[in-house]
């Protein structure tokens, strides 16, 4: 919302504060101030000229040679370009000494040997935009065309002295979008008066109601319609004090009729429409919803098709506009229109908000009547502008506005104690400085003892309930000027639950172990969310969570796994030449398995993508590409860390990993990951080297209490450590072995650790050796050799009948 | 024999001075003090000697005996160190060269501003709370005072799935949620951390994911004055000591008042510059008192209890931190990002 603060000042006085000042308090206690434009242009030297003769220049064919007294009987001879310069006019001059926007200096110059005394200038030349400046004057000169004197300073002709402030206005405030709105407003800040303006109609004997008769037919959608004729005025050009002050608020100027209509929008808030009545083809308005297929033709020049919930302006058949929309073509008001009928409604927000949508069409209108306007002034702003069209157009209103419907209103009542404002403010404020508040509101209210009873006015739809008026006394009260306090309340304890604090303990053991923490979106396109789904996942049976109307194909459909996203994250910075990068990023994936349309269940999974070099030392000849015990060495510390047992990795396949390459985590039986190498063709689909990925379910692991915890004395006895080597067939897995191992060595095998693979070479083919140490401990006692040798023995037997092992040398 | 004795000293202290290696060293030990050693032999004519030149003699014999065992053993260490100054030499190492890098990842920078605000309100007893992020229309906007039709619906243009179904446009459905747990029994203190979702293009200063995090506290008595210390408080925890704060009016349909908070700008100290637009404040969160609808429906007391509650959105507060200038770097996982922020 633009406001002049030219126009502002009619109504309040701001004589004595900056715009700067202004819009900062303002914002303090109100609406935001978006932005101040200071005056284009202020100059003394800028002023009318009245062009006394206007030769062509001597030397040059395109360009003239004006006399232009400049007032005071001051002859200027200036040089100019303009086709439309012709004597006789009232001009804008800008003599010696001014300066016009960019910057541009006007000296006393010679143009081909004849001296010019300064510029005759062009409203763009003058910093409007070419948007405002009506046709006449887009290729040259502006003109003056109503009465100035020689000397006048052009620049308040012009409003080029108008500050202009920008506001952001909330949805709550629509008072604001208008400046009367804003004058109480700053009336209030201020504790100034206010001045409103004069809505007196002078009204013929004739009356409107011989010409025209209302109905309304949907009284929920439109409360009231008044309609008022205007007779026998002409269509011209608005005088520019109007043009300026649409100018000032942004919009274009077009005839005096709609620039009226536009005015009194800008002025009171009240949207109002002017249709040619001659072609409304009826003496009747009926207000109603549309018909299903019915069509119009919009100002716009669209044909545009009406749904049952559209309410529409009719002539009792055809509908000739779009109710707080936008008008139809057909009635539109032109040069030659004659005869008006003025309309002056309230519309129901909702009904106006469903039809602005559904046609794509925010007009100033629309927005106006989907926030909400005061109905107590809809005949106030109709009469003021009857009164300024007949002035204006020369023309006469016809006796009393037609209405239908009723501007009744209920105000909200709101009573409230000092005390209560105090204790929720936490600022002492008086009984008195409250009242003060109201007066400065210009709100009606009534003090019993310390109970104040406020009633709302119209204007002011957003006060409704108590808080409502906290708000109004905080604000003017001010909120700088509220202490800082902090809640009196029992101390809580507060703090992280225990999930809470291991998972950052999750986040802190991965960031330790070289992993960066990412966040990719959960929204993917549908192909991603189809790909690299865990087992576990993958047997809820269901597919990924659709948006009903995505903005693109890249962000449509919910992740199952955050993989995809991850290895995307990782293309990105292979091309960008950062080869060596490892991610993992801990976030929700969305499992809808109570069917579609329900809710989905928000699993805590932890994937991590990781490529190109793990270790980089080159100087001392390290340099070692991230592998699969990479990653899987990662979950194993970490399964570690969040003392987790009943782990198991399995060999196993998944779609887009590697089949040789990938394992299967379970979890006491119960599959909760996978880790394995991205399968080279869709490494290649990313551009990218070896690269492992791991896909977790975290929240299967939190769920998990920690059942190490606990301390267990170190014993004093020593441990004894025993190598076992086996040569098996290469296809037994060594975790296999160890488990046998592990179990056939008890009672006091304490550990077994893998420490060497061998296979070709000196190895009968398809057999591998593989190399085991063992740790044996008694807590309470050395043991003897005759212990070691039983479980040893046990161990070689068992692994000889099961897994045909031979033991080595 | 006396004088052999004292030759025999002489000429192995001028030896034992002149050796320049170990294996030469022993060789002398061997020569004149081993079983075979000069000393040795001479003593061997020991028999030939009166009874009372024996024992001068003999003394006379330890005495060179010990000095040249001193000597051998002062030369010993000597080359000793000799030998361990240069093997100390030689394994001299250039310390300049790098050294084997740790394989250290770090915290993503949105993470670390959660972080960091919940670790100050938990310190103050709140608690950490988190809701789902497909959100029912109920709590996503019903129970936060957003009936359907609400015009003000429209400013958090949202992802539907279902008619009541959609990616969540703040974290707030969070505190309504948590609310309703509480059975009307305040207080509840908490803090909600969490990823939310609009229908915007992405863009340097859109993004059609990020990050809220909101706080809430209901109780009876909670004042303004007490939302105004409180992001004070934050304020000065996030943006340092010398920064100010200011309330002014807004709007949201889940708090009444409603207000904006901005900060005195940190580049200009408020005095005005491009960075806050010539006014000398960014603005910073959104707050206000709960609105009473929102109390009610979550089952409190309006009349009783009271509440403040507050949102801000962590991307906001690193790029103002840290002058980043593309809301997308959040997002991409560009390491040449990640590891700018990895440091305590
Ligand atoms: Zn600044």
């Amino acid at each position: 919302m633009l406001v002049s603060t030219n126009w502002l000042k009619q109504y309040v006085d701001i004589d004595h504060v900056s715009t700067e000042q202004l819009a900062e308090d303002i914002t303090k206690t109100g609406v935001e101030v978006e932005q101040v434009f200071e005056p284009t242009l202020v100059s003394d030297y800028l002023v009318v000229g009245y062009v006394t003769a206007c030769d062509q220049h001597p030397n040059a064919d395109k360009l003239n040679l004006c006399q232009v007294d400049v007032g005071n009987g001051e002859i200027a001879q200036i040089v100019c370009g303009a086709d439309n310069v012709a004597s006789g006019q009232h001009v804008v001059v800008a003599k010696p000494g001014a300066v016009l926007p960019g910057g541009f200096k006007i000296k006393k110059t010679k143009l081909r040997d004849e001296s010019s005394e300064g510029m005759i200038c062009s409203l763009q030349e003058l910093g409007i935009d070419e948007k405002y400046i009506a046709d006449d004057y887009k290729d040259g000169i502006y003109v003056f065309n109503e009465s100035v004197e020689a000397g006048q300073l052009a620049a308040p002709l012009l409003n080029l002295d108008d500050a202009i402030i920008e506001f952001d206005v909330t949805p709550n405030r629509s008072d604001c979008l208008s400046i009367l709105g804003m004058a109480y407003e700053v009336a209030a800040m201020y504790d100034h008066e206010i001045e409103l303006p004069n809505s007196e109609v002078d009204q013929a004997q004739e009356q409107s109601s011989d010409y025209v008769d209302v109905t309304i037919a949907n009284e929920e959608a439109n409360p009231y319609y008044g309609a008022w004729v205007i007779k026998d005025l002409t269509v011209t050009t608005s005088p520019l004090w109007l043009q300026n002050r649409l100018i000032s608020a942004g919009i274009r100027p077009i005839n005096n009729v709609v620039d009226v209509t536009n005015f009194i929008l800008l002025e009171y808030g009240q949207p109002l429409h002017a249709f040619d009545y001659d072609r409304f083809g009826s003496n009747q308005v009926l207000t109603r919803m549309a018909e299903e297929g019915e069509t119009i033709q919009t100002l716009d020049g669209e044909e545009r098709t009406l749904s049952s919930h559209h309410l529409v302006i009719t002539n009792g058949e055809e509908p000739h506009a779009i109710a707080g929309v936008m008008g139809g073509e057909e009635s539109e008001v032109q040069d030659g229109t004659t005869t008006i009928l003025l309309e002056a409604a309230y519309f129901d927000p909702q009904t106006i908000r469903q039809s602005s949508k559904d046609h794509g069409i925010r007009s100033e209108a629309s927005v106006r009547y989907e926030k909400g306007l005061d109905i107590t002034r809809v005949k106030e702003a109709a009469s003021r502008a009857a009164q300024l069209l007949a002035s204006l157009g020369g023309g006469q209103v016809l006796g009393d506005i037609v209405e239908a419907g009723s501007t009744s209103w209920t105000p909200y009542v709101i009573s409230f104690t000092k005390t209560e404002m105090v204790k929720r403010i936490g600022a002492d404020i008086s009984l008195e400085e409250m009242t003060q508040i109201m007066e400065r509101l210009r709100f009606d209210y009534e003090v019993d003892g310390e109970t104040i009873t406020v009633t709302a006015p119209p204007r002011r739809q957003d006060i409704v309930i108590k808080e409502d008026m906290l708000e109004e006394i905080a604000r003017l009260y001010g909120y700088d000027n509220i202490p800082f306090t902090l809640p009196i309340g029992e101390m809580d304890q507060g703090g992280l639950t225990v999930k809470q604090k291991r998972l950052r303990a999750v986040h802190d053991y991965l960031q330790a172990s070289g992993l960066y923490e990412s966040i990719t979106y959960s929204l993917t396109t549908e192909a991603k969310a189809q790909r690299f789904i865990s087992p576990d996942v993958r047997e809820l049976n269901v597919s990924p969570v659709k948006l009903a109307m995505p903005m693109s194909d890249l962000h449509s459909h919910l992740r199952l796994s955050a993989v995809p996203e991850l290895l995307s994250s990782l293309q990105y910075n292979v091309a960008r030449n950062q080869y060596n990068v490892g991610l993992y990023e801990l976030g929700s994936v969305y499992t809808q398995t109570e069917g579609e349309g329900t809710q989905p269940d928000e699993r805590v999974r932890l994937a991590a993508a990781v490529t190109g070099l793990w270790e980089n030392h080159p100087w001392q000849g390290v340099q070692k590409s991230v592998d699969f015990f990479v990653l899987k060495g990662i979950l194993e510390g970490l399964f570690d860390y969040l003392a987790i047992d009943g782990i198991e990795f399995k060999q196993g396949e998944i779609d887009d990993l590697h089949p040789g390459r990938t394992a299967l985590i379970e979890l006491n039986g119960t599959v909760i990951g996978y880790v394995g190498q991205v399968h080279p063709t869709v490494q290649k689909e990313h551009d990218l080297q070896e690269t492992y990925v791991f896909d977790v379910n975290l929240d299967a692991l939190l769920a998990v209490t920690n059942t190490q915890a606990g301390y267990k004395p170190i014993t004093k006895y020593p441990a004894i450590a025993q190598d076992l080597a086996f040569v098996v067939d290469q296809s037994t897995p060594a975790a296999e072995l160890a488990e046998a191992i592990k179990e056939k060595g008890q009672p006091h095998l304490e550990s077994v650790r893998v420490f060497d693979v061998y296979e070709g070479e000196h190895m009968e083919a398809g057999k591998k050796s593989v190399a085991f140490n063992l740790i044996f401990q008694h807590q309470e006692r050395t043991l003897t050799d005759e212990e070691i040798d039983q479980a040893r023995t046990a161990i070689v037997e068992y692994l000889q009948t099961q897994y045909d092992a031979v033991l080595r040398g | 024999m006396k004088e052999r004795l004292q030759s025999i000293k002489e000429e192995a202290l001028q030896q034992i001075e002149e050796v320049k290696d170990s294996k030469t060293l022993q060789d002398l030990r061997v020569k004149y003090l081993g079983k075979k050693g000069q000393i040795t032999e001479v003593l061997k004519g020991m028999g030939n000697l009166s009874k009372e030149e024996r024992p001068v003699i003999g003394q006379l014999a330890n005495e060179i005996r010990d000095a040249i065992t001193e000597a051998l053993d002062t030369k010993q260490e000597t080359l000793e160190q000799a030998a361990l100054q240069q093997q100390l030499k030689e394994e001299t190492v250039d310390v300049t060269m790098p050294g084997k890098p740790s394989q250290v990842g770090g915290s993503h920078l949105l993470m670390n501003v959660i972080r960091d605000i919940e670790d100050l309100f938990t310190g103050m007893g709140y608690e950490v709370a988190e809701g789902p992020e497909v959100e029912t229309d109920y709590y996503n906007f019903e129970a936060l005072n957003l009936p359907k039709g609400h015009p003000a619906r429209d400013m958090q243009d949202s992802f539907y799935i279902t008619e009541e179904l959609l990616m969540r446009t703040h974290t707030s459905p969070v505190q309504a949620r948590t609310m309703n747990k509480h059975e009307g029994r305040g207080p509840v203190k908490i803090i909600c951390p969490g990823k939310v979702y609009r229908r915007d293009t992405d863009d340097a200063t859109h993004s059609h994911q990020f990050t809220q995090i909101e706080g809430l506290y209901v109780d009876e008595n909670i004042r303004m004055s007490d939302l105004k210390g409180t992001l004070n408080t934050l304020a000065k925890h996030l943006f340092g000591e010398d920064r100010h704060i200011r309330l002014r009016p807004s709007y949201f349909p889940f708090t009444e008042p409603s207000v904006e908070m901005d900060i005195s700008c940190k580049m200009c100290n408020g005095h005005g510059c491009s960075v806050c637009k010539h006014t000398g404040w960014i603005e910073m969160l959104g707050a206000g008192l709960v609105h009473p609808n929102v109390l009610e429906m979550a089952g409190f007391d309006s009349e009783k209890y009271s509440g403040f509650a507050f949102g801000m959105g962590p991307e906001r507060i690193a790029m103002l931190k840290h002058g980043i200038e593309d809301i997308r770097h959040f997002y991409t996982n560009d390491v040449r990002f990640l590891k700018q922020f990895h440091q305590v």
